[in-house]
């Protein structure tokens, strides 16, 4: 073999080891799981086994009001939880926007909630909403305001609640990340013109975050719909089917109901879902790409 | 005269608005850290105190509860134990080898694959990361039911060939040997779950390394593989020590895909802390200290490695 072919062939070599692994576990699972999609098939079953039943699966859901349930949970609870975390998030950035001697401690302390495991922080939210030993009752009660149902009539609230607790802190991160990599020229000339502190905030600020404002949301909002544990744990879908998120719905249908076709349909519903998203996330980076590119080129055009 | 004037503003300004803006902190530091130690405590209390709920902060700490959630590796005999029923220790041990091994090896299938496509210009090379960037948004539980379908019935060993037999005959079993139920069947999910995201993260921190350094070396005699490994890693040791930590946090963490995955033998932590929260009868103290065992890992990685953690994080969505 010759130096050059050995050359080109490096990168493959760099690359195969990854490419096998996804391919295997990630890859032909999906392509399995479209297959199975349009099968009745159990879980005693090899798929090879299974019957074919055509779009079935697929339409049974359409006209199931469980699942329509379970979707719009689902929408509640993603939407809800980035739009919170958005808001309270890029709030705290934008009042902790200075330079303190103890920031990085603080910022250690409020990544903590998202490093621990969503089982536990489950677990965590479902002792302190505990109807009588739960922290929030004991000092509700104890200042006379009586109790509340927090995991019953308004357990969507309260897992939404832990969410926010949870996750927060990613959006103020990355939000003050982003703060503070504005151009300091663009505040130094908004402060000169006398801007208050209010219209730096609204006319510089927030448009110079902007981009990476959006790409937080999608990713959160991505994220979101792929939350599972904590509200298994806190509240394992219930009372009814008020928290059952389609993931949680996903993984009953499969092991509970023993309909793995099914499953698999409402697997290729969320897939779909998540996909509108990611590509409306990687179609906002190359509309970005190309703006930046635009503006190099007029720059560089001016400069010769 | 000016820079007295100067400071004294500065001075007025801040003394306005420091109290308020300590108050807001330490509200916000006790917010997401206090449930946390809220768990701490109620681990070091009896069940008892826990129901009772009326001692707060102010108890008789005692370890009985991680005894009891570790009865069956502990190396002594627990005096207010009469019977194991816990396997929480054994569960600990498979957490432990599940998340080390799969670590280890996504960084090192990641860190190469993300050298080739920052490095070089290939055939396929647009197709391989574009699809990386698309799986990244696959959640587990989309993969459950293939993946519980493939480990079970299709990614196995048929009895009848030599190796299946030598395998049953090793280890036991009846039917054929399957991935399902091992904990390589766990590893490789995880790996491959893991993957996409380490690349990803891994390219921001590659594309950073001077290209001079590389031709320095290969100018030198040195190959391929050679500048990867003595110029390329070393430089990148940040951004290879927080995939390391996202990658075991995840595997650590996990609870779906593992719970359709192992049998009695190779549960995870999570998977027995969700079976004995579905119980009548939660002993609280016990999953509290059961829980508290599972955060302290990531914890401490992130009080000493939040930098990176940091870095990793906007990393991620900056550069996304």
């Amino acid at each position: 073999m010759s130096y050059s072919t050995i050359n080109r062939l490096t990168p493959y070599v760099f690359l195969a080891p990854a490419v096998v692994v996804m391919a295997i576990a990630l890859l032909y699972p999906l392509m399995y799981m479209v297959f199975g999609s349009f099968r009745a098939w159990d879980p005693s079953q090899a798929i090879g086994e299974a019957e074919f039943a055509g779009f079935t699966n697929y339409i049974t859901l359409w006209h199931d009001p469980n699942f329509h349930e379970s979707l719009i949970v689902t929408l509640k609870f993603a939407f809800s939880v980035v739009a919170l975390e958005m808001l309270i998030g890029v709030g705290l950035a934008l009042l902790l926007d200075r330079s303190l001697r103890g920031m990085s401690v603080l910022r250690t302390l409020f990544i903590l909630p998202m490093m621990i495991a969503p089982v536990v922080v489950g677990l965590i939210w479902r002792y302190m909403y505990h109807p009588s030993i739960g922290i929030f009752n004991q000092t509700l009660e104890s200042i006379g305001l009586g109790s509340v149902d927090w995991l019953g009539k308004h357990a969507l609230m309260s897992v939404i609640i832990a969410d926010i607790w949870q996750w927060t802190p990613f959006i103020f991160i990355l939000a003050l990340a982003a703060l503070q990599s504005l151009p300091r020229s663009a505040l130094e000339a908004a402060r000169i013109d006398g801007a208050s502190g209010w219209q730096q905030i609204i006319y510089i600020k927030l448009p110079l975050m902007m981009p990476v404002l959006i790409v937080t949301c999608l990713l959160r909002l991505i994220d979101a719909f792929k939350v599972l544990e904590v509200i298994l744990v806190m509240t394992e879908g219930g009372p009814g089917l008020s928290t059952e998120i389609l993931a949680l719905r996903i993984s009953r249908t499969a092991t509970e109901f023993r309909e793995l076709g099914v499953a698999a349909a409402m697997s290729n519903y969320l897939l779909m879902l998540l996909l509108i998203l990611t590509i409306a996330m990687l179609a906002y980076n190359k509309i970005q790409e190309l703006k930046k590119a635009r503006v190099k080129v007029l720059i560089d055009g001016d400069g010769s | 005269m000016e820079m007295e004037a100067d400071m004294n503003t500065s001075h007025h300004n801040k003394g306005r608005q420091q109290p308020a803006f300590y108050a807001l902190l330490v509200v916000l530091v006790l917010m997401s850290v206090g449930p946390i130690v809220l768990m701490l405590a109620n681990s070091l209390k009896l069940d008892v105190d826990i129901i009772s709920g009326t001692s707060g902060l102010l108890f008789l700490p005692t370890i009985q509860n991680y005894e009891t959630a570790l009865c069956d590796i502990l190396p002594y005999e627990i005096d207010h134990l009469d019977y194991c029923a816990l396997k929480f220790g054994g569960a600990f041990i498979n957490s432990l080898i599940i998340a080390l091994v799969s670590t280890v090896l996504t960084l090192i299938i990641g860190c190469m694959a993300a050298y080739a496509l920052v490095r070089f210009r290939f055939m396929g090379r647009d197709t391989v990361s574009g699809t990386t960037l698309m799986v990244r948004m696959v959640p587990p539980a989309v993969l459950l039911v293939p993946v519980f379908g493939l480990w079970n019935n299709e990614f196995c060993i048929d009895k009848a060939t030599w190796f299946g037999e030598m395998i049953r005959d090793t280890f036991g079993g009846r039917g054929d040997v399957c991935l399902a139920g091992t904990h390589s069947g766990i590893i490789l999910i995880y790996i491959a779950m893991n993957l996409p995201f380490v690349i990803w993260i891994l390219q921001s921190f590659i594309v950073q390394v001077p290209r001079q350094l590389e031709e320095a070396a290969r100018m030198d005699g040195a190959g391929s593989f050679q500048v990867f490994f003595k110029i390329v890693l070393p430089l990148i040791k940040p951004g290879l020590a927080a995939a390391a930590i996202f990658t075991f946090r995840i595997a650590w963490n996990e609870y779906l895909l593992a719970s359709a995955l192992s049998d009695r033998d190779t549960k995870t932590v999570p998977i027995l802390i969700v079976n004995n929260m579905s119980e009548f009868n939660i002993e609280w103290g016990v999953i509290m200290a059961t829980g508290m065992l599972l955060a302290i890992p990531p914890i401490i990685f992130t009080l000493f490695a939040s930098r990176q953690i940091i870095t990793g994080m906007t990393a991620g969505a900056v550069k996304g």
